[in-house]
């Protein structure tokens, strides 16, 4: 059983670049366990949260603890799947070598065959099968889809057995039906595995059936609650400094109009 | 002065053409062509030194190839033919100054680092002064048309004991550095965020990368010279890579490209007229063309077949 510890503690916490900074004064706690949606507009500062978990990036004011410590860079507790694709399409990697790096690619020296790949082998195998990867995970990755790349990447961040994952845009490119698939799956691994989850999302909506709470970084702060205590016209405006509406449809969708095009227009819209 | 290779290599063009006109003949006793191959120790320092280039280009062109670092590559080779033309200008063994010019540029160029890229008229603009350079150190030294021979397109065939001693050395160190960092050079290579994240030194690997291969160019350059260097040090990494293996074993079968391309080229040259670059670069391209052939033609299949499906059913 993990220590009942927060994952994630931010005091007065501030992020940024140089001088410059992205956004400040985000105070906030993730539980163990938790799986939280973050949220906001393009250049908000999402994948800066992230970078500063990670240990690549100093925060330039307050304190993060993470895991029970600070930041620290090769933390093996912490999976992580970055935004962009990694590789051309040309690459010759093949998805199970991919997956692979995650389990023991940041050791020096050269694998001998023997016991231990055998046993690295199946620890490989055990992920690919935990995102349903078996059908492509022989494929170069240059070859496979958004998705299914999305999911061995997924796979590569499980294999070191991670106790806090950090995905960035897991949803990108994907179509709306997949989307939801890819929050579903997280979800259900995240609660077998006992894992701790920060996913960053342009969209709330794929994310409303499988999230506990949003941290919705805005112009320059943070907002941390349930979707239903954050994604409101009172605290939006005030994250945006700018009027902000929200609207909800039948089907309990969530619409945030009055922001930059990216954000009024869900996917799909 | 010490330059054996191109002493040698420049004897040999001397005295080559007339001689080489009398090439010896090839039989279909296998033994005994073998034997004829290696009767010489000019063709044994030669295999010997083809060898130990072929293996080294095998399994750092497979990561040139990852890395999408073929442009270094280049550059990192008319580096080399400067420092290799001072050497011989200055009376010390051009592979050292090889190995020293194109060492100190690969240092600067993976400090730089993301710097570089997207940067190639600046580094063509600094590359040609290079070669120019090399002009120049060629003009201060008598065997001015050989040496740029030598040089340029490789003269195995004129490599000395000495400089089969110096690649060994080098080449040995080369695959000692891959070796030490194979996995987290493999993680950088194709993953540099997730890799960083994990905790691998990304900006010292690449640095670290781009010694071994300025110490690859340098070596090969003895083989194929400073113009043929793909030959030897992407077009294998770029077969395999149509392969999709897993890296091990992708590696394995680099080298052994590169080790088929070298020795059937020596083989092939020794019993006839023309250059070893030549059947070198022309093993390698043919074998990169036939990798290729598969999926050129199942991509104009479709279009070949398509009229023919469409006549058939108005038929």
């Amino acid at each position: 059983m993990h220590a009942v510890e927060p994952a994630v503690v931010a005091r007065d916490l501030a992020a940024g670049y140089g001088t410059e900074t992205v956004w400040a004064g985000a105070t906030f706690e993730i539980g163990a366990g938790e799986m939280v949606g973050v949220l906001g507009p393009n250049g908000a500062g999402k994948s800066t949260l992230l970078r500063l978990l990670l240990g690549l990036l100093r925060p330039q004011r307050g304190t993060v603890q993470v895991l029970g410590r600070p930041p620290m860079r090769g933390n093996p507790d912490i999976g992580y799947v970055p935004q962009r694709r990694p590789t051309t399409d040309e690459t010759s990697i093949r998805g199970v070598d991919l997956v692979r790096l995650g389990l023991d690619g940041h050791r020096w020296g050269t694998p001998l065959p023997g016991r231990r790949q055998r046993a690295a082998g199946r620890r490989v195998a055990d992920a690919v099968a935990a995102v349903a990867a078996q059908p492509y995970a022989g494929r170069p990755v240059g070859q496979l889809s958004g998705g299914e790349l999305q999911r061995l990447l997924l796979a590569q961040a499980l294999v070191g057995e991670p106790t806090l994952l950090l995905l960035d845009e897991p949803l990108a490119s994907l179509d709306l039906r997949h989307q939801a698939g890819m929050a579903a799956l997280v979800s259900d691994l995240a609660r077998e595995l006992g894992l701790t989850v920060l996913l960053i999302a342009h969209d709330v909506n794929p994310l409303l059936p499988v999230i506990d709470r949003v941290l919705y970084i805005g112009r320059g702060g943070v907002a941390i609650g349930t979707p239903g205590e954050v994604i409101t016209p009172e605290v939006l405006s005030r994250l945006y400094e700018a009027p902000v509406e929200v609207l909800e449809d039948s089907r309990g969708r969530l619409f945030v109009v009055g922001l930059e095009d990216e954000v009024s227009h869900p996917h799909g819209y | 002065m010490a330059t054996d290779g191109l002493r040698a290599a420049l004897l040999l063009a001397q005295a080559g053409a007339p001689a080489r006109r009398t090439s010896p003949r090839a039989s279909w006793d296998v033994v005994a062509d073998v034997r004829q191959l290696l009767h010489y120790p000019f063709m044994r320092h030669a295999f010997a030194a083809g060898t130990i280039v072929a293996v080294v280009a095998g399994v750092v062109g497979y990561f040139v190839v990852l890395r999408r670092s073929s442009f270094a590559a280049h550059a990192l080779s008319h580096v080399g033919f400067a420092g290799a033309t001072g050497a011989v200008v200055v009376g010390v063994n051009p592979v050292a100054g090889l190995l020293v010019f194109s060492s100190v540029a690969a240092g600067i160029m993976g400090a730089l680092g993301q710097r570089v890229k997207g940067r190639d008229v600046t580094i063509g603009i600094v590359l040609a002064w290079t070669l120019g350079l090399g002009v120049l150190f060629l003009s201060l030294y008598t065997g001015y048309a050989t040496e740029a021979y030598a040089l340029l397109f490789g003269e195995i065939l004129g490599i000395s004991q000495r400089d089969v001693a110096v690649t060994a050395i080098a080449g040995a160190a080369t695959l000692v550095a891959v070796a030490a960092v194979y996995r987290p050079l493999l993680f950088a290579s194709v993953d540099e965020d997730v890799a960083a994240a994990r905790g691998v030194p990304v900006r010292a690997l690449s640095a670290g990368f781009m010694v071994m291969l300025a110490v690859a160019v340098s070596v090969a350059v003895q083989v194929v010279g400073v113009l043929l260097i793909f030959s030897l040090l992407v077009t294998p990494g770029a077969i395999v890579e149509r392969l999709a293996l897993r890296p091990g074993r992708a590696m394995a079968v680099s080298v052994a490209l590169a080790l088929a391309f070298t020795w059937a080229g020596l083989s092939v040259a020794y019993f006839s007229p023309y250059p070893v670059s030549f059947f070198i670069t022309t093993f390698a391209f043919a074998a990169y063309l036939s990798a290729r052939l598969p999926a050129a033609v199942t991509a104009v299949a479709p279009a070949v077949r398509g009229p023919r499906r469409g006549w058939r059913a108005r038929g």
